[in-house]
C-alpha cells in the first residue's frame, strides 16, 4: 500500500519551510485579539496538524513555567524543533513583527487609547468572547490527559484544584508550580515507574 | 514622552527590562507593577494614565499581550524606546527557552522530563480554564450586563466546541454586539 488514503489520525504534518513557519505564526498572532492561545490551538493542532492535542498540552506545560509569555515561548519551541535557531527566530518574527507594527501604529495614531463609550462597549464584547474562547480551548484539550501516566481521575482532580487555587485563592504561578505541579510530577513519576507502556 | 532621548536613558530602559525578563514567569504582565514603579514613579517618563492606556491599547490589538512592552517603550521614547524595551524583555527569556527546550528534547525519554511534562499537563489545562474564568469575571460583576455577557460566553464556548467558525470572526462579532449595546 503506497498511498494511504485514510485520514491521518496520528500522522503529524510539519512546516515545509522557514517561510511557512513565519506565515503560520504571523497568521495566528494577527487573529489573536485578547489572547493568542485559543487561536494557537486551533491553527497548530486542528488546521495545520503540526502537533497532536497531547503534544500541544505538553509543550505548553513547559512554555508556561519558563519566563516569558507562554505563546511566545511556544513559538520559539516549535520553530526550534523543526529548523533549529533559524526556525525559532522565524516563528518569533511571525509572532511579533507585523503585530508590533500594527500596535505601534495604533499608539502613534491615538497617542493614548480613545476613550469613547462605544469603544469601551465593543472592547467589553470582545473581552467576553475571548474569555469564552479560552474556556472552550481548555475544555477541548481536557481529553489530552486521558492517557496521562498519573491516571485520568487524579489528572482531572489536579486540573480542578488548579482552577480553584487560581480563581479563589489567587495563588501566584510559582507557588502553583511548586505545590500542585510538584504533586502532579510525583504522581506522574510513580505512574511511569509502575507501568511503562501502560496507558 | 522623553524628548530627544539620551543614549544613556535608552540603555537604562533596556537594562531595566533586561532584569525583569527572567522574572516574567506567567507572562510579562506579572512584572507590570515593577514597570509602573520604574517608568511612572522613579523616572517620571510616563504618567499613570499613559501607563494604563498603553496596556489597554496592546490588549485591544491583535497579537501576543507582550506587545504592551513595545507600547510602553514607544510612549517613553518612540521607536528606539519600543525597541530597547522589547529587546530587554525578550533577550534573556528567549535564550533560556531555547536552551531549556533543547535540553528537554535531548532528554525527552528520561523519566524526569516525562514526569515533568505529564505532571504539569493537568495544571496547564486548569490554568487555561482559570484564565477564562478570570477574564469573564469582571464583566459578570456589572449587573446591567451580567446575563447578556453570560449568554455571549456560553454561545462562544458552544460555537468553538461544535463548529469550525474562525475565532477572529467570533471576537469581532462580540465587538459589534458590544458596540450596539446588546451585551
Amino acid at each position: 500500500m503506497s498511498a494511504p488514503a485514510m485520514e491521518p489520525l496520528a500522522a503529524v504534518q510539519r512546516p515545509a519551510s522557514l517561510w511557512a513557519l513565519y506565515l503560520a505564526f504571523n497568521r495566528l498572532a494577527l487573529q489573536g485579539f485578547g489572547g493568542v492561545l485559543a487561536v494557537a490551538q486551533r491553527e497548530l493542532v486542528e488546521r495545520l496538524g503540526w502537533m497532536t492535542r497531547e503534544e500541544f498540552v505538553e509543550t505548553l506545560a513547559i512554555a508556561q513555567v519558563l519566563p516569558g509569555p507562554n505563546v511566545v515561548n511556544l513559538s520559539l519551541m516549535i520553530g526550534d524543533r523543526y529548523f533549529g535557531v533559524r526556525g525559532a527566530f522565524a516563528a518569533l518574527a511571525g509572532m511579533l513583527a507585523l503585530p508590533s507594527l500594527l500596535v505601534l501604529s495604533m499608539a502613534a495614531l491615538y497617542g493614548s487609547v480613545a476613550r469613547h463609550p462605544v469603544v469601551n462597549d465593543a472592547l467589553r464584547g470582545m473581552g467576553a468572547v475571548s474569555a469564552g474562547l479560552i474556556l472552550a480551548t481548555g475544555l477541548k484539550l481536557l481529553p489530552a490527559v486521558r492517557r496521562n501516566p498519573m491516571g485520568r481521575t487524579l489528572a482531572a482532580l489536579l486540573a480542578m484544584a488548579t482552577v480553584g487555587a487560581v480563581v479563589w485563592l489567587r495563588l501566584p504561578l510559582p507557588w502553583l508550580v511548586l505545590l500542585l505541579g510538584g504533586l502532579g510530577m510525583a504522581a506522574a513519576w510513580r505512574g511511569l515507574n509502575q507501568g511503562p507502556g501502560k496507558a | 514622552m522623553m524628548l530627544g532621548a539620551a543614549h544613556a536613558d535608552l540603555l537604562d530602559l533596556f537594562l531595566h527590562f533586561l532584569t525583569l525578563s527572567l522574572l516574567s514567569i506567567g507572562g510579562a504582565i506579572s512584572t507590570a507593577p515593577d514597570m509602573h514603579r520604574y517608568l511612572v514613579g522613579e523616572r517620571h517618563w510616563l504618567s499613570d494614565t499613559e501607563f494604563t492606556s498603553s496596556i489597554a491599547l496592546a490588549q485591544a490589538a491583535p497579537g501576543p499581550n507582550i506587545l504592551f512592552v513595545a507600547v510602553l517603550g514607544w510612549n517613553v521614547a518612540g521607536l528606539s524606546g519600543a525597541f530597547a524595551a522589547m529587546a530587554g524583555i525578550m533577550l534573556p527569556s528567549t535564550t533560556l527557552v531555547l536552551a531549556a527546550t533543547r535540553w528537554a528534547r535531548r532528554n525527552k525519554d528520561s523519566l524526569g522530563v516525562r514526569a515533568f511534562s505529564a505532571g504539569m499537563a493537568p495544571l496547564t489545562l486548569g490554568l487555561m480554564l482559570a484564565t477564562g474564568w478570570l477574564l469573564a469575571e469582571p464583566y459578570l460583576r456589572l449587573p446591567a450586563h451580567r446575563h447578556a455577557t453570560l449568554a455571549l460566553i456560553a454561545g462562544t464556548v458552544l460555537l468553538t466546541l461544535k463548529t469550525r467558525i474562525s475565532l477572529v470572526w467570533m471576537v469581532l462579532a462580540g465587538g459589534v454586539l458590544g458596540a450596539l449595546g446588546w451585551v
